[in-house]
């Protein structure tokens, strides 16, 4: 079975959001805005849709990684991801994505060799916005809360975005991870090349 | 850092906490059973709120000690709550840099006119509310969090209920009114015109809207859910009954599947006891009263 769907309801392709807890209305409501399907992913039987594309939003990643788990859903996320199905992890979803967590034995789905270390920047104090350069997108803003930092990435991972010389953004195959959340800001820059990266493989799978 | 940009990044740290359970917590054991269960946050308190009402007397601000040991264990957000009004507490509280603070009607109130001054601090606050007037001066005095009061520490849910009702009835009505007709709106309910207009322009609250005060069960986790609550407090509810971390667990799944009758039904099977609770016309204290 192919986990790229030919068509969704309205011909849109359909990104599943990952909404066991945290932010992901916002997800939903710029990808909306751009014109996917978005559908809410909950328990095991949201997963088994084909989904175009993937958004682990930010919240807590304590209690997404837990419930992707108890709620069966870690096998199938997995998959998705196994497929090269474009994903969008913000903050908890990058730690999510991480392969390796500074002092934790507990990785998630670990799809994604970077090296994450939680609550890097400290406590909420220390929550903080600022501009950078995203890629070749030009200057973007970011939100920072209660942020992960990226410490080191494999070879073929590639760098998105730096501040103050720390990795805030990085991309491996279809995956892409970030520490800050451009789910907040009022730019949609980040979502529109997701979304086109989305379009792209849909109209390929579509073709073939 | 602009004082706006603060305002902006406290609210976004509750945007993060939707859809989550925050429970309270006596000391560090019981912080790692509600991590370990899925708790989005932490609320540490010295004695939980049915514990409150059982002890009688003036409550207060937690030992400072007691947050350290327990922002120690866990790496969730810690919050903890401050009397009604008594910004020193709350200066305390921030020299700890708790992540968030609860100016709580729970505790004996400090000042029986004016609430604390929350622009004037760096970390966010949450506040309750009974109804969209009390909802909206709070968040003008600063509030980045909404919660209901609800009544807590009595395992029963219909103050709650009765409080996110009230919200979002006003809010429906406040959309619904012609542009002129809310200054005189904005009058009655006693709350700034500017804030009031950002309610009618985007038909909800500025801020997150949590459900607080009388959660006891995955099925009233589920009918805050329902009635528009964007996550839940959990207060006496879990350390009051038979099997805390079962029932952690299980109200933390009934908030995500809030709308999935038959998960809620395995859910509930076999969580043991819960908390007798009192009801409203039990107590003589309504704690719902302080602070409006």
């Amino acid at each position: 079975m192919s986990f790229l769907s030919k068509t969704s309801v309205d011909g849109a392709p359909r990104i599943g959001v990952l909404a066991v807890q945290g932010a992901f209305i916002e997800h939903e409501q710029r990808l909306s805005a751009l014109g996917a399907h978005c559908v809410e992913l909950r328990q095991a039987r949201d997963c088994a849709q084909p989904l175009d594309g993937l958004i682990l939003p930010g919240g807590e990643s304590t209690v997404q990684g837990k419930l992707i788990r108890e709620l069966g859903m870690y096998e199938q996320l997995r998959r998705c991801i196994d497929n090269d199905v474009p994903v969008l992890g913000t903050c908890a979803g990058m730690i999510l994505l991480a392969q390796h967590l500074v002092g934790d034995e507990q990785t998630h789905l670990a799809s994604m060799p970077i090296t994450v270390e939680r609550n890097a920047y400290g406590r909420q104090l220390d929550s903080f916005h600022t501009t950078a350069v995203f890629d070749s997108c030009g200057t973007v803003p970011m939100t920072f809360i209660r942020a992960p930092k990226v410490v080191s990435v494999a070879d073929d991972v590639r760098i998105l975005a730096r501040v103050d010389d720390t990795i805030v953004g990085a991309q491996y195959r279809n995956q892409i991870a970030l520490s800050f959340h451009p789910e907040l800001d009022n730019d949609m820059t980040i979502h529109r090349s997701f979304f086109e990266m989305v379009q792209q493989i849909h109209a390929t799978k579509v073709m073939a | 850092m602009g004082k706006e940009q603060r305002v902006d990044l406290n609210r976004q740290l509750a945007q993060m906490l939707k859809g989550g359970v925050i429970m309270d917590v006596t000391n560090a054991e019981q912080a790692r059973i509600a991590q370990d269960a899925g708790a989005c946050a932490v609320m540490a308190l010295e004695r939980i709120p049915a514990d409150i009402r059982a002890a009688g007397g003036v409550s207060r601000m937690s030992d400072p000690a007691l947050i350290k040991e327990i922002q120690k264990t866990v790496s969730i957000p810690v919050m903890a709550k401050c009397r009604i009004g008594h910004f020193a507490e709350a200066q305390i509280l921030q020299s700890l840099s708790i992540d968030y603070i609860d100016e709580s009607e729970v505790l004996s109130p400090a000042d029986d006119v004016y609430h604390i001054d929350k622009t004037t601090f760096d970390v966010p606050f949450v506040c309750g509310a009974r109804n969209l007037g009390e909802a909206l001066r709070r968040i003008s005095e600063g509030a980045a969090m909404i919660r209901t009061k609800g009544e807590p520490g009595t395992g029963d849910v219909v103050q709650a209920v009765s409080h996110m009702r009230s919200v979002n009835e006003e809010i429906a009505r406040i959309a619904a009114l012609r542009s002129d007709e809310l200054f005189e709106a904005a009058k009655q309910l006693e709350v700034p015109y500017d804030l009031l207009r950002s309610v009618h322009d985007s038909g909800r609250l500025p801020v997150v809207n949590f459900a607080a005060g009388g959660i006891a069960t995955p099925a009233d986790a589920s009918l805050m859910m329902q009635l528009g609550a964007e996550g839940v407090f959990v207060g006496s509810g879990i350390f009051k009954s038979g099997d805390p971390a079962r029932r952690a667990q299980a109200i933390v799944k009934a908030t995500t599947n809030y709308d999935d009758p038959e998960m809620l039904a395995s859910l509930s099977e076999n969580l043991g006891e819960a908390m007798v609770g009192i009801n409203e016309q039990e107590i003589s204290i309504l704690m719902a009263e302080r602070g409006k």
